[in-house]
């Protein structure tokens, strides 16, 4: 493509803000008329910058100025894209804009183009006192750099304030205020250059991200987690010499003016447990307001920041996942913000790092514009493998990359479940292998004499045991009785009564016969030595009580048989019933005892 | 309705009764767990308060190792010079300091993340005191269940798990040697008492292990290497001498001994310094007793062993005093360090070593803080000991002579009342235990005739019954409820105690300052990490940083840059070099700091905020410890008429003096408090005398916003021409 052929008419009016509310970048406002006069068809208009404000170009957007009626939001950008060109000097880049219609020979279209700079003031002088103001210098041509003929060119510079240092006079330069305006000029060559500098003061804070690294985690149990580390610097005139604390509280307008001591973050509206910490631990200095469409964090580091000073810290929070992520099925996508909350600053190096969850596939990021993507592994918490980490890296950031992009992933519901089912199956071997440790022999040596004795002591325990059941059944069978006596005394049923005791005799008579080898073959052991007389003697009570407890019933069937009247039942009873009570006892208190051994 | 639906509960419990033994069990093991869970948490205020956060002083420095060990692993760990502290000395770091804790929280970090816990090597520091903490209360109570019954080993556990004298070393945060100490001290004597009373090798072997992993851990250890002996000697002495005690205390010693040698910092210290001689000398003693013992047993005539004995005895003294002196004389044996003078001797570091007396944990101990970190177990200690020795045994024995010595050596250095923190639970729990076991026996015996008569029995044998436990215990059992309604009045009051020292008086990290603003709202002074995080961020790596050396640990771990001296106060005319800086002008102090590279100077200040342990205030020591050194430096130029003044009543030198200058720097223009004139200094209540200070070596760097902290730079030399 060659320029020289085409004669193109531009009508220029550039407004140039340097440094609005920004730190350090530069945004330039262009809108060009463009007109053809013909011959041919035009389709694309080529954009020139020179080289050194190709190289601190940041953002370059163009659009049509056509949509006038329309409102301001839905400005359509134009595609644009780098070119090469052989003929003309390297120190020139060039970015060729496609036109949204074909501009015929005499036709005209205005297009609107944005260009954001980074890194173009710089202080002068460099290094500066508490007590000095900052000033900076801007170096531009007052000519609009354009490959083709331009008709007419104006120039505003809408400067931060209007302490103006000095700047370049033209014959045609007047100045408002902050505003300094240049031309109009008419029917310039392409190509042509003239150097203007602005010196002026600029105590805006220029806070610079040298390094920001975002890291976006995503859980599919409702959460991304957000963090981001940032290393800052203060981009300005290099403080030197003393720095005093007493003269910045004292007199913080003019005594370190250009210092900042704050950074707002807009977070998206529902974030929750947000974090300010740093290497060394949480800084207490900051405040979050919330309300329901946005979330407002001020972040003040731990100190002032002066120029040259670099601080360094992290902020995180959670955001919902359901205003993030769409999904239909196992296709999911994350669609989030690219740039820094933080909307005033300019970031040299950003890297997003998008943390899928364990198992995802199919992974494709998409961006509005050119970044460098690859992918990591990032072990966390529970994970096997590691998480696919897709990263983004872009240099020379500005807020207007604050734009949404997209990673598109693959993840089935399924392998959620898996981090809970190994923390449970994790617990679970433990527990069996308690258990498993509980059960298992672990004496080296089967043959010593102490394996020997623990051993003979657990089976006697469990003779003991076997006992034990045996003297407790025999003791519900007494309660048996003496429940079917008491049915006896409400019903009258003297048939049933003796039915119920004749079962529990033959009951009672069986469970005897149990008690007898167990009772022998305790004998058999030597450690069971101590406790044996006890049993003896438990054994012994029980069928002392047992006697005692049969006569008692029989005497009150008989009692019932003779129609006798309950008090001279009672009365007969009575000395039966004292005797039951102190056996009882004895049997219970001799049962504990056996137990507690 | 009710009964319906407890019937078949009742049934199921039935199904399912447990044996007294096993419901025994079930209670002991749930009461357990519960104590390991709140010895973590009752250590959790000062995470919940501020933060995740390392606490003091020496933690960062166990910190910043930790983390140089996990990230270049143990190798490089032990071998490490480091360069950024004592410059231009470097400190060998692997050779100076006791790994244990390093190694220790590296080894959880590591167990964490093969399981897969992405934990930070922060966090498990902060946590690694209070999980030791917890491990401890394991210990204290399979300790007093040895010496006593589970009864007083549950009590322990439940004691030991609040007392505050401990919890002062181990709440979170708190990452220092002593966190695991404690636990490896209370082990290593569980593990020989369980040795003693068992005479089992495996039992005494594991106390060696224990000894090997308190030597590791913090100096403390010298603490057992001595106690032990003197245990065995009050053994041979009061004719307890039995093979158990042979096995246990030879095993224990022989490879105690050997494993501690691997330590670099401990050597080859346990043949060659005066503190460990008493546990060789006990070991021969031993080998003594064995001897006379095997020849007892050959010799079947009294008389003639009469005569053996004295011989052998005498012998064997003569041939140690000789080795012993023979080892002093020619230096082979090292006599006692001032540490070990300082801690017999509560006057001694006062006259010579002012390093060890000006630490304030140094000091002798009041009886308020005796009570502060005992409450009642002050009252119960004495108690516990009377039921020790109603019960005379090895055991019994041991706990007590750890007791009364921990007591003593508490009162010498505060910071020693934590030695004596589960010494005096142990016995506690004993008081606590037998009394409260004695009066239930009481209620229960009584109980159970009640409820027979009451239940069971008919109207008359109820009366009898009665009348019969009235005629033979006369309120005995309403002193004995009374008296149980005490104890758990005692002991709820130390549980609250407990719980509000922690909170109030053990949790602050001391680097983040807190008090309470005019409307009650907590304000909080974070200077120093703001100071710290300035230095690390805005001075060129290399740059050193001149400071007392209070703060030295704090700088490298958290300002990454390389100090002068630091709290490992290895170097005593490095330290007076500091001080001598400090104290004198400000061009003789130049020339100091030039010969030094200092390129900063750190000075802390607490005359804006009122905060008290600021240099000011410790600048006394500095003078001393620098007099001590440089006779130029005399501390009375500083006083006026043995007063320490910084009013316009102070001594010239005082005012003139790099230390004041630096902190006054620009404060005469100040007004701190209102209705006070400009000047007026917080933290002492006076107006300063010396209002005009112009620095002409150093410039002001950096002040924190509530001046606590204020960086100077040293200006580079003028040009001549």
């Amino acid at each position: 493509m060659a320029i020289s052929r085409y004669v193109l008419l531009v009508v220029f009016t550039i407004a140039m803000l340097a440094s609005t509310a920004m730190s350090d970048p530069i945004l330039t406002k262009v809108d060009r008329h463009v007109e053809n006069p013909g011959p041919l068809i035009m389709s694309e208009v080529l954009l020139a910058f020179p080289e050194l404000q190709a190289k601190n170009l940041a953002y370059l957007m163009a659009s049509s100025h056509e949509t006038k009626g329309k409102p301001k939001g839905s400005v359509v950008s134009l595609p644009i894209k780098a070119v090469n060109l052989d003929e003309r000097p390297s120190a020139v880049t060039f970015y060729s804009v496609l036109l949204p219609k074909e501009v015929a020979a005499g036709e005209s279209f205005t297009l609107d183009v944005l260009a954001v700079f980074t890194h173009a003031l710089r202080p002068v002088p460099e290094h500066i006192t508490q007590v000095d103001i900052q000033l900076v210098l801007y170096r531009d041509s007052v000519y609009y750099l354009s490959p083709y003929e331009v008709k007419v060119q104006s120039l505003t510079v809408k400067l931060p304030d209007s302490k103006i240092e000095s700047y370049t006079k033209l014959e045609s330069t007047k100045v408002h205020g902050s505003e300094i305006k240049y031309g109009p000029y008419e029917n310039l060559p392409p190509f042509s250059l003239s150097p203007i500098t602005f010196h002026f003061e600029s105590n805006l804070p220029f806070a610079v991200a040298q390094e920001l690294v975002r890291e976006i985690e995503i859980s599919h149990w409702g959460n991304v987690q957000v963090t981001e580390h940032y290393k800052l610097i203060h981009g300005g005139a290099k403080s030197k010499g003393e720095f005093s604390r007493r003269d910045f509280q004292a007199r913080p307008n003019d005594r370190g003016a250009s210092a900042f001591s704050f950074l707002v973050a807009h977070l998206p509206a529902r974030a929750r447990s947000v974090y300010y910490r740093d290497l060394i631990g949480n800084i207490s200095t900051s405040h979050l307001r919330v309300d329901s469409r946005k979330t407002e964090l001020m972040v003040e580091p731990r100190y002032p920041m002066l120029g040259g000073w670099r601080t360094a810290f992290t902020i995180g929070y959670g955001l919902p996942l359901q205003d993030f992520l769409y999904e239909s099925e196992e296709n999911r996508f994350l669609n989030m913000t690219f740039g820094s909350p933080m909307i005033e600053l300019v970031i040299d190096t950003l890297i997003v790092k998008v943390v899928l969850p364990e198992g995802s596939s199919g992974i494709l990021a998409a961006a509005p514009f050119p970044i460098k993507q690859w992918q990591e592994t990032k072990i966390s918490h529970l994970d096997i493998g590691g998480r696919p980490v897709v990263v983004l890296e872009k240099t020379n950031v500005v807020p207007e990359h604050n734009q949404y992009f997209q990673v598109y992933y693959k993840f089935s519901g399924l392998s959620m479940l898996r981090e809970p089912l190994m923390l449970i199956s994790g617990f679970l071997l433990f527990f069996a292998a308690c258990i498993g440790y509980m059960h298992a022999d672990t004496s080296i040596s089967k043959s010593s004499a102490s394996y020997l004795a623990k051993q003979q002591w657990e089976e006697v325990q469990v003779l003991i045991q076997k006992v034990q059941n045996v003297i407790n059944r025999c003791l519900a069978m007494h309660d048996n009785l003496e429940a079917s006596l008491r049915d006896l005394s409400r019903t009258g049923d003297v048939q049933a009564c003796k039915a119920a005791r004749k079962s529990a005799d033959g009951l009672l008579k069986e469970l005897s016969k149990e008690m007898k080898p167990l009772l022998t073959s305790l004998q058999a052991y030597s450690s069971a030595a101590q406790i044996l007389p006890k049993v003896e003697e438990l054994v012994a009570k029980e069928r002392e009580l047992q006697e005692k407890v049969m006569l008692k019933h029989s005497t009150a069937v008989e009692g019932y048989e003779r129609k006798s009247g309950a008090r001279d039942i009672d009365h007969r009873v009575a000395l039966l019933q004292q005797k039951i009570t102190a056996l009882k006892q004895e049997v219970d208190d001799l049962l504990q005892f056996i137990d507690d051994i | 309705m009710a009964a319906v639906a407890n019937m078949p509960v009742s049934d199921l419990l039935k199904s399912f009764k447990l044996k007294t033994k096993q419901q025994e069990l079930l209670i002991r093991v749930s009461i357990l767990c519960l104590v390991y869970i709140l010895a973590f948490i009752t250590r959790l205020f000062s995470v919940l308060r501020y933060e995740s956060m390392i606490h003091e002083f020496d933690p960062y420095f166990n910190y910043r190792t930790t983390l140089y060990l996990t990230q270049n692993g143990f190798y490089d760990f032990w071998n490490w010079f480091d360069y950024e502290s004592w410059y231009p000395l470097g400190r060998i770091v692997g050779g100076t300091l006791y790994p244990g804790l390093m190694v220790t929280a590296a080894l959880i970090y590591r167990i964490l993340h093969f399981l897969r816990f992405a934990v930070h090597i922060r966090e498990v520091c902060v946590l690694t005191a209070p999980f030791f903490a917890s491990n401890t209360t394991l210990v204290a109570y399979f300790f007093g269940k040895e010496i006593w019954d589970t009864g007083a080993g549950l009590v322990a556990a439940i004691l030991i798990a609040v007392c505050p004298g401990y919890i002062s070393r181990s709440v979170a945060g708190s990452y220092d040697n002593e966190g695991v100490a404690i636990f490896a001290l209370l082990f290593t004597f569980y593990l020989f008492v369980k040795a003693v009373n068992t005479g089992s090798l495996a039992w005494s072997l594991a106390s060696a292990f224990g000894y090997f992993y308190m030597v590791s851990a913090w100096g403390g250890y010298v603490f057992i290497i001595n106690l032990i002996p003197l245990y065995v000697l009050v053994l041979l002495i009061t004719g307890r001498y039995s093979m158990r005690l042979y096995v246990a205390y030879n095993c224990m010693y022989v490879l105690g001994m050997l494993l501690a040698m691997q330590i670099r910092f401990v050597g080859f210290q346990h043949v060659q310094s005066g503190e460990h001689m008493a546990a060789m000398g006990v070991f021969f003693l031993m080998q003594v007793f064995y001897f006379l013992d095997w020849v007892k047993h050959m010799l079947s005539d009294t008389k003639l062993f009469q005569a053996f004995l004295r011989i052998t005895v005498t012998c064997a003294v003569a041939v140690g005093t000789i080795a012993l002196g023979l080892g002093m004389l020619s230096g082979y044996i090292s006599p006692w360090t001032g540490r070990f003078y300082s801690l017999l001797d509560p006057t001694y570091a006062k006259d010579h070593i002012p390093i060890i007396a000006s630490v304030s944990e140094h000091q002798p101990t009041a009886w308020s803080s005796f009570m502060f970190d005992f409450h009642i177990l002050l009252f119960l200690f004495p108690a516990g000991l009377y039921f020790c020795f109603k019960r005379l045994s090895d055991a019994t024995i041991f706990i007590v002579m750890y007791g009364l010595t921990s007591m003593y050596f508490a009162g010498v250095m505060v910071r020693l009342i934590l030695v004596a923190t589960p010494a005096v639970c142990l016995i506690s729990a004993i008081a606590v235990s037998a009394t409260v076991k004695n009066l239930t026996v009481l209620l229960r015996s009584k109980n159970k005739g009640v409820q027979t008569g009451s239940t069971k029995g008919s109207s008359s044998s109820k009366a009898s019954s009665k009348a019969l436990l009235d005629q033979s215990q006369p309120f005995q059992k309403n002193g004995a409820i009374a008296l149980l309604f005490g104890a758990f009045y005692l002991l709820s009051k130390y549980a609250t105690h407990c719980t509000w020292v922690t909170s109030e008086a053990y949790s602050s990290p001391s680097i983040v300052l807190a008090a309470r603003g005019a409307h009650g709202s907590r304000v909080i002074f974070d200077d120093y990490r703001e100071a710290y995080f300035w230095l690390r961020q805005n001075t060129p790596p290399d740059a050193k940083v001149m400071s007392w050396w209070d703060y030295g640990y704090q700088i490298t771990a958290m300002g990454n840059r390389t100090v002068i001296v630091d709290n490992n106060t290895w170097n005593n005319t490095h330290i007076a070099t500091v001080g001598r800086a400090m104290s004198s002008y400000e061009d003789e102090a130049i020339e100091i700091m030039r010969s030094l590279d200092v390129d900063y100077v750190l000075v802390v200040f607490g005359g804006v905020t009122g905060y008290s342990s600021d240099d000011i205030n410790k600048f006394l020591w500095m003078v001393r410890i620098g007099g001590g050194v440089f006779p130029v430096i005399k501390e009375p130029d500083y006083l006026v008429n043995g007063e320490y003044r910084v009013d316009k009543g102070a001594a010239p030198k005082m005012l003139n003096c790099l230390m004041y200058k630096l902190c006054y720097y620009r404060f005469g223009e100040m007004l701190t408090e209102y209705g006070k004139p400009p000047g007026y200094d917080r933290a002492r209540g006076v107006e300063i005398g010396n209002k005009d200070i112009k620095l002409e070596h150093l410039e002001e760097a950096f002040t924190t916003s509530n001046w606590i902290v204020r960086i100077y730079k040293v200006k580079p030399p003028n040009n001549r021409w």
